[in-house]
């Protein structure tokens, strides 16, 4: 058999848009992200969830071509990244974790110019401009200067600029941190719409309730590696119970009490100020809480959030 | 050849270095008194010494020939201002947008490439730069130090000494880790505009002379003084040939550093 | 509060001295190398040159050019630090990392802030003129105990500039205007005011702007306690040329206490 070079374009399987494979990045001896594997598919919306340290960001910034990965491959439109980053950057919208907004430009200004770095007519670069301040809301601060916008305002100029070159895939890391109630829906209505419109989202997040609005698949990282994937309901129903008892006992009182509270529900957990218990039913593990003489001072039952899974997959000790 | 290709990195790719200079255009927009401002330093240096200085010094000979001190010091301060235009624009700006606006960091989310950031700001120090030449050969004319058309020689020699100190300031700010560090940029400039045949003749340094030829600036000056002087000679080549080469090294170097600190 | 506590002014002193710290190696070295390029540079290299016009011995009173220099190097070293000291710095203390408005929740007062800033200008003037001195006193021909007094007259122009500019930082909206000021008051100061050859060269327009300012004042004085062999000092000009740079110095604190004190408790 001749000896033929291997051509860079892989064929996508089905309509993956992103596909990495033991994909790696190492800063000297530390191993950011060690040899996971992505799928992402065409118009869904993908999230990257963990602790901080995890390895989300250095993931994102491989995918974003503007890091080559130590080892591994990824391929973003069936494109090598290592070898086709300019042409993939040219199809994708970028918001990164802190504003790279241009401050010393007005709104207007930084939409266009942006534009023009992905090479778009000038004519064409204001006309998107003046739609995306539209979408963004920010039509009457077209003027003002980035430095004096607020952050909700900052962040939803941010997603607007990584629209100016009508990305297939955009890629955000924790779009929202930092950010109030409402800025924080404003956002997730945008993006919502975008989704609507086809657009792929990837983003990352460590707000459980952001990821459960937006994804429609996630992963969970810790330390460099996957720990987990699947859709926010999978993941729940896989990692946790239907529903959580949260106890709170009476000074000091919670461990004495834990260990009374032994075999209810799934699975016990003591925390410094309170108990959980993860039972599929709430209410009966808190009747059989009364029935062995307990009476905590306060109990709650809630269901399970992803919160409660990516707790228990990453643990509750500080990363950082 | 291989060498050159050992020194020019794999990723050295030039897309649209004229981008990052159409931001600057526009952001300059509103702040143009700053722009403009550079220009009076070297002027006000020019005026200080003619008004002043020029009488304790009297003449000074340039090629052979007496001429009062201002006339002596007007070419070199033409091409040591082109370098300090070059060296604020590349380094404390360069460290403002590389640091702290992460303005790279956004263009190097688009298909522009960390060539295209050192050549875009590069680029444009040279053309403020050059600007600033403009300006002070035009005053220089209407104090009547030009002495010939020749002298129009002087505008691309003070691009060549811009363009070398753009490059070593843009690859000197890529090592800064913040603003104190700025104070080494005085340290190191203002030797260089004392030192390289500006103020006072390299005879004066006597055994040492060789010793200036180490700064790029004296062979900016040299070529400046020749142009306005219109006196020609070979060793002229060599002088701008050293600030080619000094030039197009630093630039390499300096986009392999914005890969290494954006891209890793 | 007890009798015993540290006056205000001081423990803002000791706030800036505590950032100093992180930066002072880089500093002393960039005080004593500037100094040493300007007097090989202008004093020597430049010096050679009007030495050797015998025109000049006249206008520079006899002396030799680096003898001439010297005091004006001192003077304009103290301007240039404490007007850079009193215009960004200030800017972050209010704007940026808002370290006035940390103190401002504590007792301090818009008062002893500015003192504190007065002082601390002092100290690094003192520092950064002490370093130049140093220097001087390498060349025999600038080598003197006159240096002493020198220096101390070299800070009184160094409050003459950062009081003032304290007082318009305080107000001032953005840093744009900072560089104007460095490019259009401090920078002709310093070529034009005295430090390089004697006023008394200049247009008489010119003259009567740099008579005016305080710079030529703290040059005169420094000048009059370094030159050597130098008449006997005449202690009641003296007086009179360091109260004058005192009236910028004390109209600046005025109106810099008032700013700050609206800007800080409003």
């Amino acid at each position: 058999m001749p000896f033929v070079s291997v051509p860079p374009v892989m064929p996508p399987t089905s309509d993956s848009l992103i596909v990495a494979r033991g994909l790696t990045k190492r800063f000297g001896d530390f191993t950011a992200v060690d040899g996971i594997d992505v799928e992402v598919h065409r118009g869904e919306a993908f999230g990257f969830l963990g602790p901080n340290g995890a390895g989300k960001s250095s993931t994102m910034r491989m995918i974003g071509c503007v890091s080559s990965p130590s080892d591994g491959s990824m391929h973003v439109f069936g494109l090598d990244a290592a070898t086709h980053g300019a042409q993939i950057r040219a199809r994708i919208g970028v918001v990164p974790q802190l504003d790279t907004l241009d401050t010393e430009l007005s709104v207007k200004e930084n939409l266009w110019l942006y534009g023009r770095f992905f090479d778009l007519p000038r004519a064409e670069c204001r006309r998107r401009a003046t739609e995306l301040l539209e979408f963004a809301q920010l039509t009457d601060r077209a003027d003002s200067i980035v430095d004096n916008l607020s952050g909700g305002m900052k962040r939803r100029l941010s997603i607007a600029r990584s629209l100016i070159n009508e990305p297939e895939l955009l890629l955000l890391d924790e779009p929202t941190t930092g950010l109030d109630p409402q800025a924080r829906h404003v956002l997730w209505d945008r993006l919502y719409r975008l989704k609507q419109q086809g657009v792929t989202l990837v983003l990352t997040t460590h707000y459980m309730d952001e990821a459960e609005q937006l994804c429609d698949r996630l992963v969970v990282m810790d330390q460099g590696h996957i720990v987990a994937e699947g859709s926010p309901r999978d993941l729940i129903a896989r990692y946790s119970t239907r529903e959580v008892l949260e106890l709170r006992f009476a000074a000091d009182g919670n461990e004495a009490a834990a260990a009374q509270l032994a075999g209810i529900g799934d699975r016990l957990e003591l925390l410094p100020d309170r108990v959980l218990i993860y039972a599929d039913d709430g209410e009966t593990a808190l009747t059989e809480t009364h029935h062995r003489g307990l009476s905590p001072e306060s109990a709650l039952v809630r269901r399970s959030s992803l919160e409660d899974v990516f707790l228990q997959l990453t643990g509750r000790s500080l990363a950082d | 050849m291989t060498i050159l290709l050992r020194i020019i990195p794999a990723g050295f790719v030039v897309r649209r270095p004229q981008r990052m200079i159409e931001r600057h255009v526009v952001a300059y927009r509103r702040q143009w008194l700053i722009i403009v401002s550079g220009f009076f330093e070297p002027l006000f240096i020019l005026l200080s010494v003619r008004a002043g200085l020029g009488d304790l010094v009297g003449e000074v000979s340039v090629a052979g020939r007496a001429v009062p001190y201002e006339a002596f010091v007007a070419p070199a301060l033409m091409a040591s201002s082109a370098m300090n235009g070059a060296v604020f624009d590349s380094t404390g700006n360069v460290l403002h947008r590389l640091k702290y606006a992460r303005i790279y960091d956004a263009a190097l989310a688009t298909p522009m490439s960390p060539a295209d950031v050192a050549m875009g700001e590069i680029g444009w120090a040279l053309l403020r730069g050059q600007m600033y030449a403009v300006g002070f050969l035009g005053v220089m004319a209407g104090l009547g130090l030009v002495e010939s058309w020749w002298a129009l020689l002087a505008l691309p020699a003070c691009l060549l000494v811009g363009f070398a100190f753009a490059s070593i300031g843009f690859l000197a700010t890529t090592y800064m880790r913040g603003f104190a560090d700025m104070d080494m940029v005085n340290t190191v400039v203002l030797p260089l505009s004392l030192f390289s045949a500006t103020v006072f003749p390299v005879s004066a340094y006597g055994d040492l002379a060789w010793l200036v030829q180490v700064s790029p600036l004296y062979h900016g000056v040299a070529l400046v003084r020749a142009a306005n002087t219109g006196v020609w000679s070979a060793s002229l080549v060599a002088h701008a040939l050293v600030l080619l080469v000094v030039s197009l090294v630093a630039l390499l170097a300096a986009t392999r550093r914005v890969d290494l600190l954006l891209r890793k | 509060m007890s009798h015993l506590a540290t006056p205000g002014p001081l423990r803002v002193v000791s706030w800036h001295a505590a950032l100093y710290r992180r930066l002072w190696r880089v500093n002393v070295l960039s005080s004593l190398v500037q100094p040493l390029v300007y007097m090989l540079g202008l004093g020597v290299g430049v010096g050679t040159l009007v030495d050797r016009n015998t025109a000049s011995g006249d206008l520079l009173g006899g002396g030799s050019y680096v003898a001439f220099v010297a005091p004006g190097l001192l003077v304009t070293t103290t301007m240039v630090l404490a007007s850079g000291e009193s215009m960004w710095p200030v800017m972050a203390g209010l704007r940026w990392s808002r370290g006035y408005h940390g103190m401002a929740a504590t007792p301090l007062s818009a008062t002893d802030i500015v003192l504190g800033h007065a002082v601390w200008t002092t100290v690094r003037s003192l520092i950064a003129t002490g370093a130049v001195a140093c220097v001087l006193a390498l060349f025999t021909d600038t080598r003197s105990w006159g240096l002493i007094p020198a220096v101390v007259a070299a800070a009184f122009v160094g409050l003459a500039f950062a009081m003032p500019l304290m007082a318009y930082s305080i107000d001032a909206e953005m840093d744009g205007g900072f560089p104007a000021i460095q490019r259009f008051v401090i920078t002709p100061l310093f070529l034009f005011g005295g430090a390089f050859y004697p006023v008394t060269l200049l247009p008489a327009a010119v003259e009567w702007v740099a008579k005016a300012a305080p710079l030529w004042h703290g040059v005169v004085v420094a000048r009059a306690f370094t030159t050597p062999g130098g008449a006997p000092i005449d202690w009641l000009a003296v007086a009179g040329h360091l109260g004058y740079t005192l009236l910028f110095s004390v109209a600046g604190t005025l109106v810099a206490v008032r700013r700050l004190r609206r800007r800080l408790y409003p």
